[in-house]
């Protein structure tokens, strides 16, 4: 009986292979009632990624042809790259399993960690979600805004971090080219924890990504205990650094280096970690089926992402939960999907040489 | 605060609020009573429900769940020996002995009452302790979060059973599994051979089930009959309930240690169990009887469990920081409905706090209740032969340990670490000194390094680290009392001492072994990498090396010397086993899962084992596997969940359940 299945399986295939792959690319022809499609996060239940998914399912539910259930499967492990590798391994080509990326997926990619056994190339990208960072600092610094940053040079300061290859190379970098006197605490179980921590007063800089800011911060900055500083800024249609939508009130970190230094930021260090900022945050989370799935129904999925973000009540749910960023779909997923997954080879290979010289750290 | 108090009173006595709450602890009954599910499946399936509800209901749904997690996997803690989750753990030590001997309907009425009362007063407490706990939390830093793991370390002295060494070389050695995987200062690798998957670290619940569920399972088939050894449940739960009523001092006291500790953010829940059981046998007069079937046993973790999940509320409504895996959960179903904790949550919202601690304390009671009343009849599947029990125990138990991370390393683990815990039981190395070492390693390490980086070492002149130094120095000095020296304690019986201590220093050889080589991996590293493991080895090493010295030249007399092949109940028996028989059967059907897939093979396990074992019908046998296989292969299919793959599933892309 088994075998038969097969067969037939088999068979179903072969026909949509041949019959399907010539037709227009259109959603033509697609429809999901009564499927269930398997979204694979590779990240545990308590995290970013997983609440992003859940907010997605049912919208996207709402939006695709047939309004098939969407089930989530966590499967955290070896910083996403299990779950990651697995959907490689046991991914289908039929737009009935999608994997949810992270950033944290993107860095061991983009630094060649051995324990990555995937490609994104190998992927078609279905939708974008970009987020931004937001540094703040201790108000005992005495720091009121980015305009007093040269008051922190002279400070010791320190820093809670997952480790250097994780997405807080983005933040650490970034310090080390403000010429801020920054020692990282590593051991963190996460953003929560190290956000402890600057409430303990036990680090006294932080950052944290815009929901978990715009959440958990700003009850602490109408406090007075947190001083917001500055964003790393969002990309412009041209690929420019630019202020972040979400706080146009805040300076990015190449305005802020200008406050410093008197000139704009340039030179490799520079070139890098804006190739970093931009892998690690405007495209931060991606929906994706694998490349070999039939066109009508990539072109459904994308049809239904497109749909999904423009349902009536999805624009006050999203800017509740995800913050105030488009939500990019089409062409736009495309054009961030490029920017976050390809970085420039001198840029990888200064990354990694600071990586060995600064953390001694090879990934 | 009153005025809040009022309104959550109204709101919490409301139908619809309580309708939806006993929803929530249904649901959560019938998830948590499977080992290894629990929170996050029960999440998953509520989930759907969760949409469009208004929040005050949706809310009332998920406290319901959340709370009877911990509660309903004392079922098969007790009954059978597998520790569900890490909550279980310690219940498993004197609960299961107790329902060996017939008493598992006292055992679960205790555990269950137990439960109840902690539950109650963990909510008592944060009545009053929310308002002003932000502050307190805050005192807590790395420094003194390190001090509380060495306190927890402290009770190592009074989980080592008769022997001090061996009680020591337990707790390295869970240290030692502990530093396995990523260092937390610099994401080193260790001891991992390069392999994704160690490279995460042993997965606590997996550990736990081969320290003490896989090591029973094997005794259990080899002696034979069913568990409980006497045919009749005894008198029950009202048994139970009065013992929980006459150490009713001893639950308020484990249920305040539960809540505080469960109330700081960072340490984790699955210490609190150690450290009440640790406290019970550290006040007890006498302390002969635990690991034993004494009832305090029971009392003592049940207790503070509940009530530690009542403080976990704290760290997860102030910080958005959840302190155990069900308080993650609880934390993203918030946060689905639409509500965000915070110090909001004290501020203006201090009345919608108490309706989630209330209804908290309410859940636990009909959570407790609804298990109280239907804990005689699954009693009495102590009564079952168990032949019959052990193809589901096996099927139970692999299905819980890949739950963990959903590989077929974890079955893998199961079976080595449980060899380690076969090893464990047969030669009398205490398994609660191996775990209490395994749950602290990774804090300790953590909290050390970042309390130095933080601090400097000065951290140590903190005052609430000497506080809690002070504390660690009573807890010493009282279990210093109650540890039994010179002769050995379990040498009581009537049976007579080995005489032939080469399986001893065999196994002991196999401990100075791994020393040595946490040692030799250690070098190999950075400094902030290698430190702790390389310290905890050379600590050992002399140790174990010492006792290898002893048993190797068959000291007899030391108090080291025990072996469970010689010493216990079935030694001498006819027709008993060999150790290695069954042992053999649970290899093999790793081994097949290897091949073929966990689906076909637990199939081919079912039919082969229960023909081999058991007299009954084909055709019985059949309606076994399937029932079996069915349930959980349903379960799967609401969990998304595919089976561990093997050989043939790397060749080959079949369908589901196949796959």
């Amino acid at each position: 009986m088994i075998r038969t299945s097969i067969v037939t399986m088999a068979v179903a295939g072969f026909v949509a292979t041949t019959f399907g792959a010539p037709a227009p690319v259109t959603a033509q022809g697609v429809d999901f009632t009564g499927k269930r499609i398997e979204w694979l996060i590779p990240y545990g239940t308590g995290g970013g990624s997983n609440r992003w998914a859940r907010f997605y399912v049912p919208w996207l539910q709402k939006a695709l042809p047939g309004n098939p259930t969407i089930a989530v499967k966590n499967m955290p492990g070896a910083s996403s790259t299990k779950g990651t590798n697995y959907f490689v391994r046991r991914g289908t080509e039929d737009g009935l399993s999608i994997l949810g990326t992270s950033g944290s997926t993107q860095f061991p990619f983009l630094l060649g960690d051995r324990r990555v056994k995937y490609n994104y190339a190998d992927w078609e990208v279905i939708l974008a979600t970009p987020v931004g960072g937001v540094v703040y600092v201790n108000k005992s610094l005495g720091v009121k805004s980015a305009a007093d940053m040269k008051k922190l040079q002279k400070a010791k300061l320190k820093f809670g971090s997952q480790g250097p290859t994780s997405l807080d190379l983005v933040p650490l970098l970034a310090f080390d080219i403000l010429g801020l006197n920054v020692k990282p605490v590593f051991g963190m179980k996460g953003r929560g924890p190290s956000r402890l921590a600057f409430e303990r007063g036990e680090v006294r800089i932080d950052y944290q990504t815009t929901p978990a800011f715009l959440k958990r911060v700003t009850p602490l900055v109408k406090k007075g205990i947190a001083v917001p500083i500055m964003t790393w800024g969002a990309l412009d249609g041209a690929g420019k650094l630019v202020r972040d939508p979400t706080f146009p009130n805040l300076p990015h970190v190449g305005e802020v280096y200008k406050m410093m230094h008197g000139k704009a930021p340039k030179g490799p260090a520079w070139t890098a970690w804006k190739a970093f900022m931009a892998a690690g945050f405007p495209a931060q989370k991606m929906i994706f089926v694998k490349k070999g799935t039939p066109k009508n129904i990539v072109a459904a999925w994308r049809a239904a992402a497109a749909k999904a973000v423009t349902l009536p009540g999805f624009e006050k749910d999203k800017n509740k939960k995800l913050g105030k960023y488009e939500q990019a779909t089409g062409k736009k997923a495309q054009a961030l999907y490029n920017v976050a997954t390809k970085v420039p080879p001198a840029a990888k290979k200064w990354v990694l040489n600071w990586l060995k010289t600064r953390y001694n750290k090879v990934p | 605060m009153v005025e809040s108090m009022l309104s959550a009173f109204s709101e919490i006595t409301s139908g619809a609020h309580l309708l939806y709450l006993f929803g929530g602890v249904f649901m959560g009954l019938v998830v948590g009573i499977f080992p290894g599910l629990g929170g996050i499946v029960g999440l998953s399936l509520l989930l759907p429900f969760l949409y469009g509800m208004d929040p005050t209901s949706a809310l009332a749904m998920l406290i319901g769940l959340v709370a009877i997690i911990p509660t309903s996997d004392t079922f098969t803690s007790v009954l059978m020996g597998i520790p569900g989750s890490s909550a279980s753990q310690a219940t498993v030590l004197d609960g299961f002995p107790l329902a060996k001997k017939g008493e598992a309907a006292r055992a679960l009425g205790a555990a269950f009452s137990a439960s109840l009362y902690g539950g109650v007063i963990g909510a008592i407490v944060l009545t009053f302790f929310i308002v002003v706990a932000r502050p307190v939390i805050l005192l807590f830093t790395s420094a003194e979060l390190f001090m509380l793991t060495i306190l927890g370390l402290s009770m190592v002295g009074v989980l080592a059973g008769n022997c001090l060494s061996k009680g020591l070389l337990a707790c390295g050695l869970g240290l030692l599994f502990g530093a396995l995987g990523g260092a937390p200062a610099t994401g080193e690798f260790r001891m991992s051979f390069d392999n994704a998957y160690l490279g995460d670290g042993l997965p606590l619940v997996v550990v736990g089930l081969a320290m003490f569920a896989v090591p029973e399972i094997i005794d259990l088939l080899r002696s034979g009959g069913a568990i409980s050894k006497s045919a009749k449940l005894g008198s029950g739960w009202t048994r139970g309930f009065k013992d929980m009523w006459a150490y009713r001092w001893l639950c308020t006291r484990c249920a305040g240690i539960g809540c505080m500790i469960g109330a700081l953010p960072g340490l984790g829940g699955s210490v609190v169990d150690w450290i009440a059981y640790g406290h019970v046998k550290q006040v007890a007069k006498d302390s002969s009887q635990f690991g034993k079937g004494d009832i305090r046993g029971v009392l003592a973790p049940e207790s503070a469990n509940n009530a530690k999940e009542g403080g976990g509320l704290i760290p997860t409504l102030l910080f958005a920081i959840p302190g155990s895996g069900s308080m993650a959960v609880f934390l993203g179903g918030m946060e689905l409905i639409g509500l965000e904790p915070g110090p909001s949550m004290v501020d203006g919202k201090l009345n919608l706090t108490y309706v989630i601690i209330w209804s908290l304390a309410l859940a636990n009671v009909i959570g407790a209740g609804c298990c109280l009343l239907i804990s005689r009849n699954v009693a009495q599947l102590t009564t079952i032969k168990y032949v019959y029990l052990a193809p589901f125990m096996v099927m139970v138990i692999c299905f819980a340990a890949f739950q963990a991370t959903r590989d077929l390393g974890d079955l893998l683990v199961l079976f080595a670490v449980g060899l380690v815990g076969i090893m464990f039981k047969r030669f009398g190395w205490p398994r609660p000194a191996f775990l209490i070492g395994f749950v602290l390693a990774d804090n300790s390490e953590t909290y050390l390094y970042q309390a130095v980086q933080f601090y400097d070492w000065g951290f140590l002149l903190r005052p609430g680290v000497i506080i809690i130094f002070v504390l660690t120095i009573i807890s010493i000095w009282f279990g210093a009392r109650n540890v039994p020296t010179g002769e050995a304690e379990m040498a009581s019986g009537s049976k007579p001492r080995p005489t032939n201590m080469k399986p001893q220093a065999y196994f002991t050889g196999f401990v100075v072994f791994l020393f040595a080589w946490g040692l030799i991996d250690g070098v190999q590293h950075s400094f902030l990498g290698a430190v702790y493991p390389v310290g905890i080895c050379l600590v050992m090493l002399p140790i174990a090396m010492r006792l290898f010295y002893v048993t190797a030249k068959n000291r007899t007399e030391h108090a080291a010397n025990y072996d469970y092949e010689v010493e216990g109940d079935h030694a001498g028996q006819e027709g008993i086993p060999g150790l290695v028989y069954y042992l053999t059967w649970l290899a093999g059907f790793i081994a097949t899962v290897m091949l073929v897939g966990f689906w076909l093979a637990i199939i081919g396990f079912f039919l082969i084992f229960l023909r081999v074992h058991s007299d009954a019908t084909w055709t019985r046998i059949v309606v076994m596997t399937t029932c079996g296989v069915g349930f959980i292969t349903g379960l799967s299919w609401i969990m998304v969940l595919n089976f561990p793959g093997g050989l043939l599933q790397h060749y080959f892309k079949l369908p589901w359940p196949l796959t």
